[in-house]
């Protein structure tokens, strides 16, 4: 079809609105990536190797995935240390102790932060992620800035997330380049004994768990 | 409902042992490749050793990824992979290897817990 007649909406001199404020999520074309989403994902259906079901089901499964996840885990691991032994042991078994399925995916691991080491988590290659302990990452973790600079230059980042290591503690990158996500472990903070495990939860914070935070009062 | 990464069940035999030094291959390679380009050529230490898993160069290419390769963790020296670390000579990097990308070698012993 042509659009070559002269009548033409230009927004920028013709703003009486049309549409309301909030764009539609599908407004405007597909790119390429979509469509291609759109072809597999059909395919796939098409051709029985997944149904729709299996993947709304699949959908859920993330979403019910946050940070509070991975904050019960850590506050369960500060207050039975049967528990944080067996989280650094074997994650994945200590994991199902709280009936959380980390899928088939990949391999988790736990690094603990102690008065010697401070870890922070980045992966260089892509932006592999422990998604199901902690949901979606957020959208600096998967910046070129962050995954080059972190490697490079961990204590200039951390200290742009406004915190400072000191220079006797070392600083331990970890680049999750494989089957492997890791997860920081945050030190307890001082002045919270007695605490509830949702109590402690509540100050434990997605970047405590990436580790471009520490955990505060 | 994602299998394509599962560990393998028959572990084959282990190059590598934790504390020994290793070398990341400084190979080119053409496709799909996890060994980060920044690790080529540099100096290590086996930190541990984290299973086997199936061969993403293969696996990313829809091939089985088979026979599953070892994989490591192998801790660098910050001070080792950068010409001006700006951190003290502690810090420490920590990455997941391949063994096909590990070389022995008779570098020096850094890190090793």
């Amino acid at each position: 079809m042509h659009d070559d007649h002269d009548h033409h909406h230009d927004h920028d001199d013709h703003q009486h609105g049309h549409a309301p404020p909030q764009k539609d999520h599908d407004a405007g074309p597909m790119s390429a990536y979509e469509v291609l989403e759109e072809a597999v994902r059909s395919l796939l259906i098409e051709k029985g190797v997944l149904t729709a079901e299996e993947i709304a089901t699949q959908v859920d499964v993330m979403d019910s995935r946050s940070p509070a996840l991975g904050a019960k885990v850590v506050a369960r691991a500060w207050t039975d240390r049967t528990f944080k032994k067996r989280l650094i042991g074997d994650t994945r078994a200590a994991l199902a102790e709280l009936d959380i399925d980390i899928g088939a995916l990949a391999e988790f691991r736990v690094v603990e932060n102690t008065p010697e080491v401070h870890n922070v988590i980045v992966c260089t290659l892509c932006s592999c992620y422990p998604k199901m302990l902690l949901g979606i990452p957020p959208a600096w973790y998967k910046s070129l800035a962050y995954r080059s600079r972190t490697v490079v230059d961990p204590r200039g980042v951390l200290a742009e997330f406004g915190v400072a290591i000191p220079e006797d503690v070392t600083v331990r990158v970890h680049d999750s380049t494989a089957d492997l996500r890791y997860i920081v472990l945050p030190m307890r903070p001082k002045g919270t004994k007695g605490w509830s495990e949702d109590k402690l939860a509540a100050i434990i914070t997605r970047d405590c768990m990436i580790g471009t935070a520490l955990p505060h009062m | 409902m994602v299998r394509t990464r599962a560990r393998a069940d028959t572990p084959p035999a282990r190059r590598f042992s934790p504390g020994d030094a290793v070398r990341v291959s400084d190979r080119a390679v053409v496709g799909h490749c996890r060994t980060p380009w920044y690790l080529r050529g540099k100096t290590g230490v086996i930190a541990s050793v984290h299973g086997t898993f199936r061969d993403p160069e293969t696996l990313a290419y829809h091939r089985p990824g088979l026979p599953a390769l070892p994989l490591y963790k192998v801790r660098f020296r910050q001070r080792d992979l950068w010409g001006r670390y700006a951190g003290p000579p502690g810090d420490e990097l920590e990455v997941d290897i391949y063994e096909p990308w590990l070389e022995p070698t008779k570098g020096r012993m850094a890190n090793g817990e």
